[in-house]
Formats: structure tokens, C-alpha cells, sequence
């Protein structure tokens, strides 16, 4: 098995790149400007943490990778992001909602992993906690904002929620490599996270009058790199355009 | 070329007029982002703490602290990035926040927002986004004078 501190950074690394270049889409198009710059920031956010969490693994490798040649030169099955960060925006509304439910999640880890065993880590964590808790506000408020706001916002919301609900089970499946670093107290368990999860999710749901789906059925693959949904592929195609095509370009 | 070594209050008087690339009313040591200055040897370290992780203007920082520094002639230079402790806005100096404020970007506040509008000192307040121009801060609204104005985040 690969060293499961470096399969453990790409997670969050990817997670964080993944899911800012998807909402780095929105620049220029998100429905009213304030949205437009919020999204921007939250992108930008995102891959300022991404290169800290890939330059640490690149670190950790040793084979000289920094964090833009694991970002530009990995195909799509050595990625590691959970599938619910390279779900495709969609309209607003579930654009907002993949958010809320990642940013849920992501305070909660940060949290953890700002107590971790691991110096480097802690570090990391404990500078991006405070840029995701004014994420996780924004996205809170959206989501109740649309989901309690008129008929036709409602309704979208709602199937925003049924249609990304089977994503979010993954963020907290234990494997061989969470175990092992949950062992020497580097991060946190990711079963230990679903109850406060939930207890945050539901209230916002509530709040937004969303009904949350009964089924916990959860797809997986996507932080084993064994199985990504078909979107991820299409996604990398632009984002390492260029790097494929001009290999060493620099700006 | 440099004689004797700068002592290092000259170097932080240096630093001290170096501005801030996006907000050039405030210097680097206002917003409080250079946490040590330090002689090893005969390089100077210079200990500096991005605001937010992703922003731009980390690596114009570097590079203008490295410029002003090589100006007055400093030739062994090193530039530590330190994340931890984390930036927050209690490092902002005195001095910084009432700049900001005559520049028109009300200062941070522990309360999570703007004391009053920087321009006309109205109370009535309104927040329009928790994101900004720039990472560091948010957009609110003056409901007196109905100006929009710039909110520098507390974090």
C-alpha cells in the first residue's frame, strides 16, 4: 500500500482542488454579482488550501512532486476526492447545495485535524478552519434563504438535495488508511463525525423546510480512487489542458 | 553593499514602509503579517504569515519585501513562510485600523461587523455579502447615506 500519510493529504488536497475548480466555473456567470465574488473567494480559498495540503504530500513522497505537478500530471483514477466534489454544479441551487453539505463536513474535519499528532497538519487546519467557518455560514444561509423562499426555489433545492444525498455517506466510510492514521492520533476517525454532522445538517434542513431523504444508500469510490463518477474525467480534460499540451509551461 | 549588519530595528523600520499591494494605505507591519525578524549568521530570516491561504498577493508581498530590502542592501535574504499560529485580525495594529478607516474600509470589529459607515459615520448598517473584493473582506451597505462600503473581516 502506498504510504497512507501521502494517500491521506491527496484526499484533502483534492478535495479542496477538486471542488474549487468546480465552483471556480461560476467566475463571470453566477446569477447577481455578490454571489459571483463570493463563489470566486470560496474558490480561491479552496486552492490556496489545496496547494498547502498537495505541497505537504508532495513533501511527505519525496519524488520531487509539487503540489501543481500532482494537481496537473495525475489522471483521473490517482485522484482521491470524495465523488460529492466533482458533482457538476448544476443550476445555483445545487451548486449551494454541494457546498453546504461539503462545508458541513469540512468544519467539522478541520476541527479535528487542527488537534492532530502531526505538527504539519495542525498547522493547515488550523488556518483553513477559519477560512471554512465564513464558508459554511454563507452556504448555510443559501440554502435555507432558497430552500424557505418561493415555490419554485424550494422545489429546486429539494431535488438538489435528493440527487446529491447518495454523495455525502462516503465523507464518512473508514478505510485502511484512515484507520491507520486515526492509530497514531494524526486524524480523526470519519465515522467519529457523522452525529455532530447530522445534528448541524438536520437543523439547517429544518430550518430551509427540506425534507432529507430516507435512505442513507452512499456511493463510494471516489476517495479510493477506485470508482469517480464520469464527470471528474471530463473535468480534468480543461483543467490540465495545458499542462498536457505544453508540458513545463509557466506563466 | 552593507558595512556592518542593520540592527534589527532599523530592518523593521525598513519593513515598516513597505505598503500592502492590495490596500497601500496600511504597511506589511500594520496588518500585522511579518511575526520576526531575525539575523542567522550573516542572512537575514524574515518570518511572514499569509493572511488567507489562497491569496494572490502573498507572493507580491514576498516579493516586495525582498525588493525593499535588497534596496537598502541586504544581500543574504530568507523568507520563512509560518502558518501556525494563524493570522487574525488582532494583529492589526492601532495604527492600521484607523487608516483603514480614513481609506473608507470600515476595520474589524470582534462583534463580526462594522462599528459605522467609514463615510458618514452612520450607525445603520447592513451586511450585502460576506465576501469582498478581496479575500480579507466583506460588502456591506451604509442604509443612512446608502453608500456601499468595504468590511475588513474579523477572523
Amino acid at each position: 500500500m502506498t504510504d497512507p500519510l501521502f494517500e491521506y493529504l491527496c484526499r484533502m488536497g483534492d478535495n479542496t482542488l477538486v471542488l474549487s475548480h468546480r465552483v471556480s466555473e461560476w467566475c463571470g456567470v453566477a446569477p447577481v454579482l455578490e454571489e459571483d465574488i463570493a463563489l470566486a473567494n470560496t474558490a480561491l480559498d479552496l486552492i490556496g488550501q489545496t496547494q498547502l495540503w498537495l505541497g505537504l504530500a508532495g513533501e511527505i513522497e519525496g519524488k520531487g512532486r509539487d503540489a501543481d505537478t500532482l494537481a496537473f500530471r495525475r489522471d483521473v483514477w490517482d485522484f482521491r476526492n470524495v465523488l460529492l466534489a466533482e458533482q457538476p454544479n448544476g443550476d445555483f441551487g445545487q451548486t449551494m447545495m454541494r457546498q453546504y453539505l461539503f462545508d458541513a463536513w469540512h468544519l467539522l474535519q478541520l476541527k479535528a485535524l487542527k488537534g492532530s499528532s502531526n505538527a504539519q497538519i495542525s498547522a493547515i487546519a488550523e488556518k483553513a478552519v477559519k477560512e471554512v467557518t465564513y464558508h459554511v455560514e454563507r452556504s448555510g444561509d443559501t440554502v435555507i434563504g432558497l430552500g424557505d423562499g418561493t415555490e419554485e426555489s424550494h422545489q429546486r433545492m429539494q431535488k438538489a438535495l435528493d440527487r446529491l444525498w447518495p454523495y455525502v455517506g462516503e465523507l464518512f466510510v473508514s478505510d485502511a488508511v484512515d484507520q491507520a492514521l486515526s492509530a497514531k492520533g494524526i486524524a480523526p476517525e470519519p465515522t467519529s463525525l457523522r452525529e455532530e454532522y447530522d445534528t448541524a445538517v438536520d437543523a439547517v434542513l429544518a430550518e430551509a423546510t427540506l425534507t432529507r431523504p430516507d435512505s442513507d444508500f452512499a456511493h463510494q469510490g471516489g476517495k479510493t480512487g477506485v470508482r469517480h463518477t464520469e464527470h471528474l474525467g471530463h473535468m480534468l480534460t480543461e483543467m490540465q489542458w495545458l499542462q498536457r499540451a505544453y508540458p513545463d509551461a509557466t506563466w | 553593499m552593507v558595512e556592518e549588519k542593520p540592527t534589527l530595528e532599523t530592518v523593521w523600520g525598513w519593513l515598516d514602509s513597505v505598503p500592502d499591494p492590495e490596500i497601500p494605505v496600511i504597511s506589511l507591519t500594520d496588518l500585522g503579517i511579518i511575526r520576526d525578524v531575525q539575523w542567522q549568521g550573516d542572512t537575514l530570516e524574515v518570518t511572514v504569515t499569509p493572511t488567507y491561504s489562497g491569496c494572490p498577493a502573498t507572493s507580491i508581498i514576498n516579493l516586495d519585501i525582498e525588493t525593499a530590502l535588497r534596496a537598502k542592501g541586504i544581500e543574504k535574504l530568507s523568507l520563512k513562510r509560518q502558518l501556525s499560529p494563524a493570522w487574525t485580525t488582532d494583529w492589526l495594529s492601532e495604527s492600521g485600523k484607523a487608516k483603514l478607516e480614513d481609506y473608507g474600509i470600515a476595520p474589524p470589529r470582534p462583534a463580526g461587523g462594522p462599528q459605522h459607515c467609514p463615510r458618514c459615520k452612520s450607525a445603520k448598517v447592513e451586511r450585502i455579502s460576506q465576501f469582498g473584493s478581496t479575500p480579507c473582506k466583506a460588502q456591506w451597505r451604509c442604509q443612512s447615506c446608502l453608500e456601499p462600503f468595504d468590511y475588513f473581516k474579523c477572523i
